[in-house]
């Protein structure tokens, strides 16, 4: 299966019986993604389009056999519900809410580690666009249509500039074997060096496209385990050139506070790292053909 | 968000954190009144804007008498103070806040932020205080001493006396110095703040410890649940562009170019930014009009974007997910037809319902310059932006 989900991967929504919940569920419905039911507590009971709604997570999975979910239940409830999926069993959790306390998502990375490592569930989010597998399954609110199936793994922060990259490579008829969207929060669930390492162990992934923002240390953390551990082609751009330092650039995460967090430091620590530079916004497709046809002469 | 020093102190001190004896003014008159309420005869006056290194910009004046005060609250009333971290358009000052003065034996520096590396709050703490962090790390780097707390249990007393001892400090400071440092913490932790810096936390002549200066920050994600926090904001402290966006939930940060960005999304805005800067432009400013834009807040985005007078084109650029290519036009028209754009404008649409949004615009019979992709999209804004300065020349 490329990475994190498949066709067969068995998803319930959490904030089911919401507006976004519901539009989304139904959109994921759509695409192929497996969704197995729902979660609204004092709503059991009830059927939501068309699918058994549970009162908690742990109810869901026993009726169900979900080993997925997806939250969209708004910010001051979010970490509570991302707990109860960990602890409820459920293997992977991308949450999409945007706007969640830094402290509470502290509490959510710790509380996380009161699982043996192969027992803990893998966090994807929050404030991200989600995870889709072209052709298979989407957990997340992208639209389907601009991924083209293919062996080319993308992770990002943002959800539209992940969009621009992933048309640039449909254009030019470059496929995404799973594209990840980690989100734009400063603590998040997944960091990019965590994804990567599933895409080096993919057997449908042949490269890779990492893009990163200004601020925090994961982009520099990447590089470093890339260049030790990777034999993929890493290549990646990194947003927020024109930023200027100690303003928030929209995503909670997005701003130069310490050394090595702006854009032109990172993409300096990348190239040190030997990663290949997508070095405008708009040359996302052109790099990755080129970098998947000198792969081929070399082989 | 980030409040005044005054208010800083306010919450440290009420959580037992020691404070110099001090009181707020918004004029002369009432700073010398302040000055008999605090009694002694040196007092510190300190323009109350939301800014460090405000003492090398004259933003601090120490003072021995009524016209020392009262002179030296004129000239700064008023006034808006440029230092090394406001940019140059500097920041109001409208509220004075005067200290008694307080005679000083040592200096130390204490700072909590969110480690994202560790994703917990860290406690850094520096015998080399007075100065700027940046350059404590740069000139007394094995000064430093750092602590992280488990956000399973919370801060121990034994980190903060660990910090004490590591400081230096006479044996008989270090039970106040261990409370001061886990006072701290408690107001961090119990507001939701992102940054609490106390620079310098100062040991007096007379063996007592005192927050000298003040700075929190908090993270605006928690306001909801921080009401009392909330209502310390002062907006006089904020770009004006901001604040009118940010009233109307857009999320906006203003910059010094001319050409305006409408964009969906916060890392396709940074890039588009970057796109723009490459082409040989300059952003004016970073517009995310998020995920399920409407006309109307569309609209109110080209408000946002044309308050900011330095605007000679603007470029949209959206890629639909949830949002609809074809309501982002009509919000095009709208703002043309009811808002008013004379400046060029530069659309590129893509993504959901992107041909209906086209449509719309081309049979509106409005001025617009349509572009298929992102560097299309730039190039066409930097050229309109160089065509119409050169009108404007002529």
């Amino acid at each position: 299966m490329a990475i994190l989900l498949n066709r067969s991967t068995r998803v319930i929504v959490q904030g089911f019986t919401g507006k976004i919940g519901s539009f989304h569920a139904e959109d994921m419905k759509r695409y192929g993604t497996k969704l197995v039911g729902g979660v609204t507590p004092g709503k059991g009971g009830q059927t939501h389009l068309g699918l058994p709604v549970f009162n908690t997570v742990k109810g869901a999975v026993r009726e169900t056999r979900a080993e997925a979910s997806i939250v969209f239940v708004p910010p001051p409830f979010a970490a509570d519900s991302i707990m109860e999926a960990a602890d409820a069993g459920i293997k992977l959790c991308v949450c999409i809410t945007d706007g969640i306390p830094s402290q509470d998502m502290m509490q959510v990375k710790r509380y996380m580690r009161r699982y043996r490592f192969e027992d803990r569930m893998r966090l994807i989010g929050p404030n991200c666009a989600g995870v889709i597998t072209p052709g298979q399954a989407l957990m997340g609110i992208m639209p389907g249509n601009i991924y083209l199936p293919g062996r080319i793994g993308i992770v990002g922060r943002s959800g539209t500039l992940g969009y621009e990259a992933a048309s640039q490579m449909k254009a030019l008829g470059t496929g995404v074997s799973t594209s990840v969207g980690i989100g734009g929060d400063p603590i998040n669930g997944s960091s990019f060096k965590d994804i990567l390492r599933l895409f080096e162990q993919d057997d449908e992934t042949d490269a890779v496209v990492m893009i990163g923002e200004i601020g925090g240390p994961q982009e520099a953390e990447a590089a470093i385990w890339a260049r030790d551990n990777m034999r993929k082609p890493l290549i990646a751009y990194i947003a927020g050139l024109s930023a200027p330092k100690g303003r928030r650039m929209g995503h909670a995460g997005a701003i130069i506070s310490a050394f090595g967090e702006s854009a032109q430091e990172k993409v300096e620590i990348l190239k040190e790292a030997g990663v290949i530079i997508v070095p405008t916004p708009s040359s996302f497709g052109e790099v990755v053909a080129d970098t998947l046809a000198r792969m081929k002469k070399a082989a | 968000m980030d409040i005044h020093e005054y208010q800083a102190k306010e919450l440290l001190a009420r959580h037992g954190v020691h404070v110099p004896r001090g009181g707020l003014a918004y004029s002369p008159e009432q700073a010398t009144y302040r000055a008999r309420e605090i009694g002694g005869g040196k007092w510190v006056l300190k323009a109350q804007v939301h800014s460090g290194a405000r003492g090398k910009a004259g933003g601090i004046k120490l003072c021995a008498n009524d016209e020392e005060i009262s002179s030296a609250a004129e000239a700064m009333l008023g006034r808006k103070l440029v230092t090394q971290q406001t940019g140059p358009r500097g920041k109001l000052i409208s509220r004075l806040y005067l200290e008694e003065a307080v005679d000083i034996a040592q200096e130390l520096y204490v700072g909590f932020v969110l480690d994202r590396k560790e994703e917990r709050v860290m406690i850094v703490a520096s015998a080399a205080g007075g100065m700027e962090i940046e350059d404590i790390v740069e000139k007394a780097p094995d000064s430093i001493l750092r602590t992280s707390v488990d956000p399973g249990v919370g801060m121990q007393r034994f980190q903060a006396r660990e910090i004490a001892f590591g400081l230096g400090l006479d044996h008989d400071l270090i039970g106040k110095a261990t409370e001061t440092i886990f006072s701290c913490y408690q107001v961090f932790r119990d507001y939701d703040a992102s940054m609490l810096e106390i620079n310098p936390l100062v040991v007096t002549r007379d063996g007592n410890l005192i927050a000298l200066d003040a700075k929190m920050s908090f993270d605006e994600n928690a306001l909801f649940r921080r009401p009392e926090i909330s209502e310390l904001r002062d907006k006089s402290q904020e770009d004006p562009r901001e604040t009118f966006a940010s009233d109307r939930g857009l999320s906006y940060v203003g910059l010094e170019g001319n050409i305006g960005c409408i964009i969906n999304g916060a890392g396709l805005a940074m890039a588009t930014m970057d796109m723009i800067k490459i082409a040989g432009g300059e952003p004016a400013n970073f517009l995310d009009i998020g995920g399920g834009a409407s006309p109307e807040r569309v609209a109110k985005s080209f408000r946002a974007v044309l308050g900011d007078k330095n605007v000679e084109t603007i470029l949209v650029n959206i890629f639909a997910g949830i949002n609809r290519c074809d309501w982002v036009a009509e919000g095009v028209i709208k703002a043309i037809r009811e808002v008013g754009v004379t400046v060029p404008l530069v659309v590129r649409l893509s993504g959901t319902r992107a041909e209906e949004g086209r449509r719309i615009l081309a049979d509106s019979g409005e001025a617009v310059i349509v572009a298929d992709t992102l560097a299309e999209a730039a190039e066409k804004a930097v050229a309109a932006w160089r065509s119409a300065a050169k009108k404007k020349a002529a």
